[in-house]
């Protein structure tokens, strides 16, 4: 392969301006918009990278899974939510938190088991929430939060409002039961939800040729009737062109669809797999080398003049910076106390003056 | 005060709740067009409508696990099982999200969701349609467990239920539906956690809940008449909160405990029972805690003897003599 031709380099050049670019939903954004979508996607990656230092230091206990490489997902779609736009997602599900506007100190204080967490220490990596930013976890159970999700979009159209329901799963998630009801109830009732599959290619170690029967993950769709799409989910205009049009069916038509993602995680399943059964390094290489989403994001808006190289150091310096503060933050906070455990469990005891019941709600 | 069917209590309970507050929604199999398996629901759909009365495919993980989304944003959905029974193909959604979502969140989601239908065996429809999971749901934090015995009761806490603000778990009985008892008028509202004497007496409690509270009540009858032992029955109406204040009281009076549950015994609500009486009531007991339970297998269908399997006032009268011997 000559690296040495003009046309070559042309052609390569052409090849990194997205086809989405023009899509009137980002043709509309603003130089800072855009910038703001770079910079929470480096964000992100500097959360979880700084994060997995903190479960090697032995700072994180359980289960941490790192959204390292899918970026432009949860950043695309959720930058077009609305106030009545909902999302909820499974266990990897720190992408998401950030991209929602999620303050990184108490998501960084949650893994350290801290009282500061976004859920006071009691959820944990996978179980993140933020009703008031409409992000409803952070879901332990592959496939189970889906149905939750449909609930969301049901909601959305019996209080009258105009809005959508975002349901995130992996690919693993398509074959279990709960995702199929809730396709069915969805479709079925014209609900306004999306099922995003980001498909990273791997259900933990299993490829989807090895656990996923028929043609692709999104055409099951039509065996509800639904609309489906797939897209390149390394490039976040993409991303963000391909979701509002789902978003729009759903808001304006109620109409249900499935998006399939295309994208890929560089780490393990979680930071417990060793990454070295099921797949080679060079291929987690090549998607670094040539599809890394944040890379390829980072030369559009250099091509676009948005950005420019101080920029770019400034914004992973600060970056970095936020995830260290964030880590400190962390470190600094109180964890609970084991008075707290019993809290959070029941509306009724944690609101006494309003408590209608009587007996005993805890036991020993 | 009128005397009306446990299955038409219910219906008051709905009918006035639809009413009270436009966020409730009924949804289930058959709960509309069919009205209802057990026809709890009938009528519902004409009076209310397609909106608030749901017909759902069957599909129980997916309807229970879209009504506990759509109560994370404040619908307050009433969820029927035809059976508890099938609470198994959505365990997943009620005992992992519905019982940890307002944990797991810091407090910050509540789950205001109500799932009712019947728990019970005696009907001669095997083990897979006969499960009694109060225990199993009582067992985790953040669920409320109601099982109500009589008309007024039903419609009392059902009301409660549906005004809560957290996930509660409402087990009816098919061989209930059809049982009449005074219901006040009006708005009645039972709190949860409240348990109540159904009978007064002082040489025995027989603490029990749900359709062993009548067979208690039938086996103290002839008890009083024919062994002139007094029996107190403390019917328990909620599983958790419990009251066991109330149990402990009769305890303190009669000395004496009969457990009498429709349950299979091992790490049954009687096991928790037996366990608090013996440690907040040592002194008062005259001799063990007794318990009748479900014979101790999955639901026999041979109707004579499934009969046999079950507590029913001959079991319990035996019981009853064991334990005051």
């Amino acid at each position: 392969m000559s690296k040495k031709t003009t046309a070559t380099d042309e052609k390569k050049d052409a090849a990194r301006v997205s086809p989405a670019a023009k899509a009137p939903v980002n043709a509309k954004l603003t130089k800072e918009e855009r910038i703001e979508l770079y910079r929470k996607m480096v964000r992100i990656r500097r959360f979880e990278e700084r994060s997995l230092r903190a479960y090697q230091a032995k700072k994180i206990g359980g289960f941490l899974h790192l959204y390292i490489g899918q970026e432009a997902v949860a950043v695309g779609a959720c930058s077009l939510m609305g106030k009545h736009d909902h999302v909820i997602t499974a266990y990897r599900d720190h992408g998401h938190a950030i991209a929602v506007g999620m303050d990184t100190k108490p998501l960084m204080a949650e893994l350290y088991g801290k009282v500061t967490g976004c859920s006071k220490g009691k959820g944990g990596s996978m179980h993140y929430f933020d009703p008031s930013r409409n992000y409803w976890g952070g879901h332990g159970i592959v496939g189970g939060q889906i149905p939750l999700g449909v609930g969301l979009a049901y909601g959305v159209k019996y209080l009258g409002q105009k809005g959508a329901a975002m349901a995130f799963m992996g690919d693993g998630a398509v074959n279990q039961g709960a995702v199929h009801e809730a396709y069915n109830l969805a479709a079925l009732w014209n609900l306004p939800a999306i099922f995003v599959i980001e498909n990273n290619r791997y259900s933990m170690g299993t490829s989807q040729e090895r656990s996923s029967a028929g043609p692709g993950l999104a055409q099951r769709a039509e065996a509800y009737g639904m609309a489906w799409d797939v897209c390149n989910g390394h490039d976040v205009y993409e991303v963000r062109a391909t979701m509002d049009k789902a978003l729009n069916r759903a808001r304006d038509e109620f109409k249900p669809s499935v998006v399939e993602i295309d994208t890929y995680r560089y780490r393990g399943h979680s930071v417990a797999d060793p990454d070295k059964t099921y797949r080679d390094k060079a291929e987690i290489e090549e998607y670094q080398r040539t599809k890394d989403p944040i890379t390829l994001f980072q030369k559009t808006l250099l091509d676009e003049g948005v950005l420019n190289e101080a920029l770019v150091e400034l914004i992973d310096t600060e970056a970095r910076a936020e995830a260290d503060v964030a880590a400190d933050f962390s470190e600094a906070s109180p964890y609970p106390t084991v008075e707290d455990i019993q809290k959070d469990v029941y509306w009724e005891i944690d609101n006494p003056a309003q408590r209608a019941s009587q007996g005993r709600l805890f036991f020993e | 005060m009128s005397v009306i069917t446990y299955r038409e209590a219910i219906r008051h309970a709905l009918a006035e709740e639809l009413e009270r507050d436009s966020n409730v929604v009924v949804m289930g199999e058959e709960v509309a067009q069919f009205n209802g398996a057990y026809k709890v629901t009938e009528g519902l759909l004409a009076k209310f409508g397609p909106k608030r009365i749901v017909d759902t495919p069957i599909s129980e993980a997916g309807f229970i696990g879209m009504g506990l989304g759509a109560s994370m944003l404040g619908v307050r959905p009433v969820m029927e099982l035809m059976f508890w029974s099938f609470y198994s193909v959505a365990f997943d959604q009620i005992l992992n999200n519905a019982a940890n979502v307002r944990y797991m969140s810091g407090g910050q989601i509540n789950c205001p969701i109500v799932i009712r239908g019947p728990a019970n065996g005696g009907t001669n429809v095997g083990a897979t349609h006969s499960h009694t999971p109060e225990n199993v749901l009582a067992n985790h934090p953040g669920i409320k467990v109601v099982v109500p015995s009589t008309p007024a009761d039903a419609k009392g806490l059902l009301k409660s239920a549906i005004r809560d603000n957290d996930p509660v778990m409402f087990l009816e009985n098919t061989l209930l539906y059809g049982e009449k008892g005074e219901v006040p008028e009006g708005d009645i509202v039972i709190p949860l956690g409240k348990a109540d004497i159904k009978r007064e007496g002082t040489d025995l409690t027989i603490v029990t809940y749900g359709r062993s509270v009548l067979h208690s009540l039938a086996a103290a009858a002839i008890l009083e008449k024919e062994h002139d032992i007094s029996v107190e029955i403390v019917d328990l109406r909620t599983i958790r909160p419990l009251d066991i204040d109330t149990v402990l009281k009769s305890v303190a009076k009669t000395h004496r405990v009969l457990i009498v549950e429709e349950q299979k015994p091992f790490a049954s609500v009687g096991s928790q029972l037996a366990f608090m009486i013996q440690k907040e009531a040592f002194d008062e007991l005259d001799g063990p805690i007794h318990r009748l339970a479900t014979i101790d297998a999955p639901a026999i269908y041979s109707p004579p003897v499934e009969v046999e399997q079950l507590p029913n006032p001959a079991r319990v009268l035996k019981a009853a003599l064991a334990a005051v011997a």
